[in-house]
């Protein structure tokens, strides 16, 4: 009973869509005021279904409802209840039903919390939400029905795939959504502008909170991600370039341009057209990336199932509303007003500048990511495209967008002093020098540009810094009046600084751990060390554990640095019967912001198992990096000024249509 | 400066980074592509010896032969032929004879392909794509090969 109702409240949101489409469109158009009006009834009442159809198909993986097909093939009695909710989203139907589940909550709170939008702004916005929602309706309805029975119901279900039994399971997937979806409204309010022909300084207030959101879950979204691969794989790597990664990091590029260019927008009432462009582009990426995992062209952790129909049918998806959207653009973008004049060396100036290189960087991961599957289509040979490219096309490309972030937000408005801002800048470019000066004298090994790395991420977060005592006057005035003014700056000038600093952090990080780490893959004997930079590892033994759904062979290492006794670290390997499958669990042995990783491979008759060692300097600062840039945004998120909306211009104010 | 100065100000620089970007793509993609190759292809299209590619087929049953510090030696089919792999290294979890793999490397000049990189699949009920291609295409594609453990299992 309860996966039909699942399968029915479906049904239900999906009608519900079709009216959403139609109706507040319809009704701005003509002006209708009650017809504006229903999408704030549809909107939350669309997530409400959603969220039932959701919590039914929850409902069956923990009771283990084994008549479903999917839970069927992707769950088990036995395994933890954690693990038995995450699973709902461990396969393709139950990963698209959260897709729409997120899709329909930022529906609803717009409905909600848009009530300071012009009406028609609202209704549009609503309405080209709800085609989107329709499309993926119908695609779960008639392609991946997360709700289909078996007709034979059997005993027990086929676990989880163990790969993904995994906290990671958990966080990862749900803030990754956050971040794709969530940039749907930027889409919808980018569509929105365009059937209304108009577009202004205040429309950008209104979409800079959703992108920022959506920004901010899709950071930590792809940093969780990253840990998870990191140390699940077993293979110490933190990103692979992998396709599916990049379909992840498209839209983070895109969207971080569109942060930046919707802030000129607002400020300066420039940049308009761009803007939009980059709104359609964003979610158009997020839409790539999801046909790129879930179509199955690729393959990967991420594509459970390939299924023709589904492929065809997210392409279908993709043409229309990326096709759609470009042509909508190309039809009405030059109706729209021109926007405002600036010089080069200007804050415009530097934004312009972070946008080019941003939309560059992002086009070359696009090209990377697509050209293996369009060659293979139009020759027939297959190619992969690896780190090595990437690393030649997107590491140049976005190391000028690092020198240049700290000068941005030190440049005036309309005509800045570059002059002035690099003397303002000198305590950061010594920072950094310095710390290029010792990086070069102390540590051995590494690229020769690896101390240049860690000077520019010192610059990088120097800058952060300066940007704060700067406005501040910390240098210039009594502590207590730079106090006073660091309370009274705007959250969104401490958000800026901080999502700054943090970049700093997270390439701080990658140059470390890219420079310096250290591996060995050895065989071990019991009782026997292996020493990697200065950490002695004993081998003591292994043993078998019983875990909930798997068996463990749990083999433990004693940790010593200088003959002392550190710590003791217990990687795994489970076998997991129902799949006849296994994993390895590695151990982490954290020491400030560095990680010891060690990972097991085969053991052997003798007792002696092969073991992959690794020293990761300083890996943490990668994510912490990205949890600071999330914090940064939240901060700016919290900011008064986003929060009370745009001032209207008092004759637009209650007429519904003009 | 004028506005069309500016104007052209902006663009150059677009075009500069543009064309930098464009110099940086083709010199990467001439450079850093590995091709995929089945065992079938390296001994028809005579694959030199040294050039980086991809090697995908299945673990031939009773091939597997483990040496000291972690050597290990095993034949890669696709049904029709097969080629000797070299690899020093742990190998991944799900690496098994009879299943099928992605290795990278570069040949030897006495035709043993030393691997550098060992790719299983994620997981076990998949095979990598490209092998599974290559398979059909040999014509040694078993329908139940991705299906294996299912028990056929299909919803209706």
């Amino acid at each position: 009973m309860i996966p039909e109702i699942g399968h029915y409240a479906l049904v239900l949101a999906l009608c519900l869509a079709l009216v959403q489409a139609v109706a507040p469109v319809a009704g701005a158009r003509k002006g209708d005021v009650a017809l504006i009006a229903v999408a704030d009834t549809t909107a939350p009442a669309q997530f409400l279904f959603v969220a039932i159809s959701f919590a039914a198909l929850v409902t069956c993986y923990v009771t283990s409802d084994f008549s479903v097909a999917t839970t069927f093939e992707n769950s088990h009695s036995s395994m933890p209840l954690i693990y038995k909710f995450t699973s709902v989203w461990g396969n393709h139907e139950g990963s698209m039903l959260l897709w729409v589940l997120i899709l329909s909550l930022f529906g609803a709170l717009v409905a909600l919390f848009g009530s300071n939008l012009p009406p028609t702004l609202k209704a549009n916005v609503l309405g080209v939400q709800s085609w989107i929602a329709a499309a993926f309706y119908l695609f779960i309805l008639f392609t991946s029905n997360p709700f289909a029975r078996l007709p034979d119901a059997p005993l027990e279900g086929r676990d989880l795939n163990p790969v993904l039994q995994d906290l990671g399971l958990a966080i990862h997937p749900p803030l990754l959504y956050l971040g794709y979806v969530g940039f749907s409204i930027s889409f919808s309010f980018a569509i929105a502008a365009l059937i209304e022909g108009r577009i202004d300084a205040a429309w950008a207030r209104w979409v800079r909170p959703w992108t920022l959101a959506a920004w901010m879950f899709l950071t930590v979204g792809i940093a969780m991600g990253s840990y998870w691969a990191y140390y699940e794989l077993g293979w110490g790597g933190w990103w692979f370039w992998d396709p599916v990664e990049n379909a992840s990091f498209m839209p983070w590029l895109a969207g971080t341009a569109l942060l930046h260019s919707a802030l000129v927008m607002e400020k300066r009432n420039a940049l308009k057209v761009w803007t939009l462009l980059l709104a359609i582009l964003t979610f158009s990426l997020s839409l790539l990336g999801t046909f790129l995992v879930r179509s199955g062209v690729l393959t990967s952790v991420h594509s459970f199932a390939n299924d023709p129909l589904r492929g065809i049918f997210i392409l279908a998806i993709l043409f229309l509303f990326i096709g759609g959207g470009l042509a909508l653009f190309a039809w009405r973008a030059s109706a729209l007003a021109p926007g405002g004049l600036f010089a080069p060396i200007s804050r415009e100036g530097a934004l312009v500048l972070n946008n080019l290189f941003l939309t560059t960087a992002c086009a070359t991961v696009l090209i990377g990511t697509l050209y293996p599957l369009a060659l293979e289509a139009l020759t027939g040979d297959k190619i992969s495209v690896g780190a090595p490219f990437f690393n030649l096309t997107f590491g140049p490309l976005f190391v000028p967008l690092l020198v240049a972030m700290p000068f941005g937000p030190l440049l005036a408005w309309k005509r800045g002093d570059l002059l002035g801002v690099a003397q303002r800048l000198l305590a950061a470019f010594a920072l950094g020098l310095a710390a290029l000066a010792v990086t070069l004298a102390l540590l051995e090994g590494g690229s020769v540009l690896a101390p240049f790395g860690i000077g520019l991420a010192l610059f990088v977060m120097g800058g952060a810094v300066t940007d704060i005592v700067e406005r501040t006057g910390l240098m210039q005035v009594p502590a207590r009046t730079a106090m006073r003014r660091a309370a009274g700056l705007p959250r969104s000038a401490w958000g800026t600084a901080l999502a700054h600093f943090g970049l700093g952090v997270t390439f701080l990080g990658i140059v470390c751990v890219t420079n310096w780490g250290a591996e060995r893959i050895v065989t071990v004997k019991p009782h026997e060390t292996v020493s990697l930079r200065g950490y002695d590892l004993t081998f003591e033994g292994m043993r078998g554990r019983q875990g909930p759904n798997y068996t463990a062979e749990v083999a433990t290492f004693a940790v010593r640095s200088g003959g002392e006794m550190i710590g003791n670290m217990q990687p795994e390997k489970r076998s997991f019967p129902a799949r006849a499958s296994q994993t390895s669990e590695t151990a982490l042995l954290t020491r400030g912001f560095s990680q010891i990783y060690l990972a097991l491979g085969d053991s052997k008759a003798d007792g002696s198992v092969v073991v992959r060692l690794y020293h990761k300097p300083m890996v943490l600062l990668i994510w912490l990096g990205a949890c600071v840039m999330f914090a940064g945004g939240a901060l700016s998120l919290s900011d008064r000024r986003l929060r009370i909306g745009a001032p209207r211009p008092a004759k637009t104010s209650l007429q519904p249509a003009e | 400066m004028t506005r069309k100065q500016r104007r052209i100000t902006l663009i150059s620089v677009g075009m500069g980074v543009l064309a930098v970007s464009v110099a940086l793509v083709l010199n990467a993609l001439r450079d850093s592509i590995v091709f995929f190759n089945s065992p079938t292809d390296i001994v028809e299209k005579h694959v030199a010896p040294g050039t980086r590619i991809r090697l995908g087929g299945l673990v031939a049953p009773g091939s597997l032969q483990r040496g000291d510090d972690l050597n290990v030696r095993f034949q890669l089919t696709d049904g029709s032929r097969a080629i000797t792999v070299r690899y020093q290294g742990a190998l991944p979890d799900l690496f098994r004879e009879g299943q099928g793999v992605v290795a990278e490397g570069a040949l030897d000049p006495n035709g043993t392909f030393v691997a550098d990189t060992i790719l299983a699949k994620h997981d076990e009920r998949y095979m990598p794509k490209e092998v599974a291609d290559s398979l059909k295409k040999s014509g040694h594609w078993k329908d139940d090969y991705p299906r294996q453990t299912s028990g056929g299992a299909k919803p209706k």
